[in-house]
């Protein structure tokens, strides 16, 4: 089995914002919550990076270790899911995921927090693949239709790869031998323990 | 001739060209951009966080990375089950040892069968209000830290969500009457429970709690001061905490959340232990104790051994009263 994840490319990032939007519209991801977004570091000064980030879909996920109801599971992909008929609301994954990948709608007491949603690898939820419930809950599966997440896929300067770990390692590895540098795969070493030599 | 001139022009635009090429040096068309660029593991060295800017409106996350959740994460699952079970269970193992070497703390001269009043209604509405919002705030509360390795798997993940939903709703709006609690407590007993002399020889003497000893106390002894502030300072804790935790970044950004849990949690394990021990000495710790938050009134002869010196006070408010134990028979007419 494949072991998916995300490899955001900061020298090809041209912060376009793409990504984020494409995931918008795919999920009909609600007002206030963006599954991904693009973080531009030292804006403005030499040396700028823009990073795309969702969740990185992390290796002994954080996020599922303190979940109070354990309602976290990963797939034979390495895809982090969860099940939105379990999840209290109780904001515990977002203290503990390092990439801000958990967000809440506010519709709980006090308009605080509702059932989490995350970025899902465009891999949906518990439910039937591709079922009206499935959608209505965590948006679209396009993995279960062979195909890899929007956001990547649609990546104007292919950026943002997804896939197979190694693959996309690979890639990178090719392009930085290519071109002569890199500035390493974000967020590697903190989701996945691992980093990508170049 | 036009056509001469051109060539010359053309001539003169090939040696440029070609002058422009030759003086380039070959290693500037190697550019390496990364070299004055951003690196993870520099900043992440240097802050422990890698933050910058977006543009979507949402500007909470333009925070990247914060791999200091790991070490949350460490607190939550490992560290404060280790503290909470400690405190609880410890403090549960040396009330049942106590009970079975000491057992309940008699009435040594008996009931006098006359009383005299403790706690007012209000008083005893506060209490009792403030307490029933601690034991379904503690047992909530409690869900959330061993409800996953000790009931989920007794009951199954759909029982156990249910159940920690509505848990979670109780904590949430019990948090607002346990705070108008604490805080009326505060006011209402403060005067009480200033530390004092009294309490230093109180202390000395181990409170009478081992053998028949029975120092002198005031309305409140130094055991139920510290009960007190406790209360106070916990229930200040706890509160300011979950607040800080039930309003998401109105305070804090997410370290602050992160501290927040810490010590909200923390300081909650422990006033549950320790309120253990109060429910313990309220109730079968001591006889006639119940009494001063059930019904409000406690037996002369009680009031006498625990607090003589707050009957002195009240003796000498309300006018004559025999410092004489009452005799036992009393009670009987």
């Amino acid at each position: 089995m494949a072991r998916m994840k995300f490899l955001c490319d900061a020298d090809r990032c041209i912060e376009c914002n793409a990504c984020v939007t494409a995931c918008k519209n795919e999920h009909e991801v609600p007002w206030g919550i963006n599954r991904r977004r693009v973080v531009t570091i030292n804006d403005g000064k030499p040396g700028e990076r823009s990073i795309s980030m969702a969740c990185m879909h992390c290796t002994d996920a954080p996020c599922a270790a303190v979940c109070p109801v354990n309602c976290f599971y990963t797939t034979a992909d390495g895809v982090v899911l969860h099940s939105k008929d379990l999840c209290i609301g109780c904001g515990y994954c977002f203290y503990a995921c390092p990439f801000g990948a958990p967000q809440y709608p506010k519709v709980g007491n006090f308009g605080s927090r509702g059932k989490m949603d995350k970025c899902t690898y465009c891999a949906g939820g518990p439910e039937a693949d591709g079922s009206k419930e499935e959608y209505e809950k965590y948006g679209a599966n396009r993995l279960a239709e062979g195909k890899l997440p929007l956001c990547a896929e649609m990546c104007s300067t292919k950026s943002l790869l997804a896939g197979d770990g190694e693959i996309i390692a690979q890639i990178y590895k090719e392009r930085v031998m290519k071109r002569g540098y890199g500035s390493g795969a974000w967020g590697w070493k903190t989701a996945y323990r691992e980093t990508i030599e170049s | 001739m036009a056509s001469f001139g051109r060539l010359i022009r053309l001539a003169f635009g090939a040696c440029a060209l070609l002058l422009v090429i030759t003086a380039t040096p070959a290693s500037a068309q190697q550019v390496n951009p990364t070299a004055s660029s951003v690196k993870e593991q520099q900043l992440l060295h240097e802050l422990n966080r890698i933050q910058g800017r977006v543009s979507i409106p949402d500007q909470r996350s333009g925070v990247l990375e914060q791999p200091q959740g790991r070490e949350w994460r460490e607190f939550r699952n490992v560290t404060l089950r280790w503290i909470g079970g400690v405190a609880i269970i410890g403090m549960l193992a040396v009330l049942v040892i106590f009970y079975l070497t000491r057992g309940m703390v008699r009435l040594e001269s008996g009931r006098s069968g006359r009383t005299i009043v403790r706690f007012t209604l209000f008083e005893r509405f506060v209490h009792w209000m403030t307490a029933s919002c601690f034991v379904i705030l503690a047992i909530s509360g409690l869900n959330i830290t061993f409800g996953r390795p000790l009931l989920l798997p007794l009951i199954g993940f759909e029982a156990f969500s249910e159940w920690s939903q509505w848990a979670k709703y109780a904590h949430n709006y019990l948090s607002f009457p346990f705070t108008v609690g604490v805080v009326l407590i505060f006011l209402m007993w403060i005067a009480g429970n200033l530390p004092n002399k009294v309490d230093v020889a109180w202390i000395k003497r181990g409170g009478g709690i081992v053998g028949h000893d029975h120092p002198p106390a005031y309305r409140f002894n130094a055991g139920q001061k510290m009960i007190y502030w406790i209360v106070v300072i916990g229930g200040g804790l706890v509160a300011a905490t979950g607040y800080e935790l039930m309003f998401p970044f109105y305070i804090s950004g997410i370290e602050g959340m992160q501290m927040a849990q810490i010590i909200h949690s923390v300081v909650a394990v422990l006033f549950v232990a320790a309120m253990i021990a109060h429910v313990y000495i309220g109730t079968i710790g001591m006889e006639g104790a119940f009494e001063a938050m059930g019904s409000g009134e406690v037996d002369l002869n009680w009031a006498r051994e625990h607090h003589s010196l707050w009957l002195d006070e009240q003796s000498g408010r309300t006018g004559p009263n025999d410092q004489k134990p009452q005799p036992v028979t009393a009670a009987a007419e």
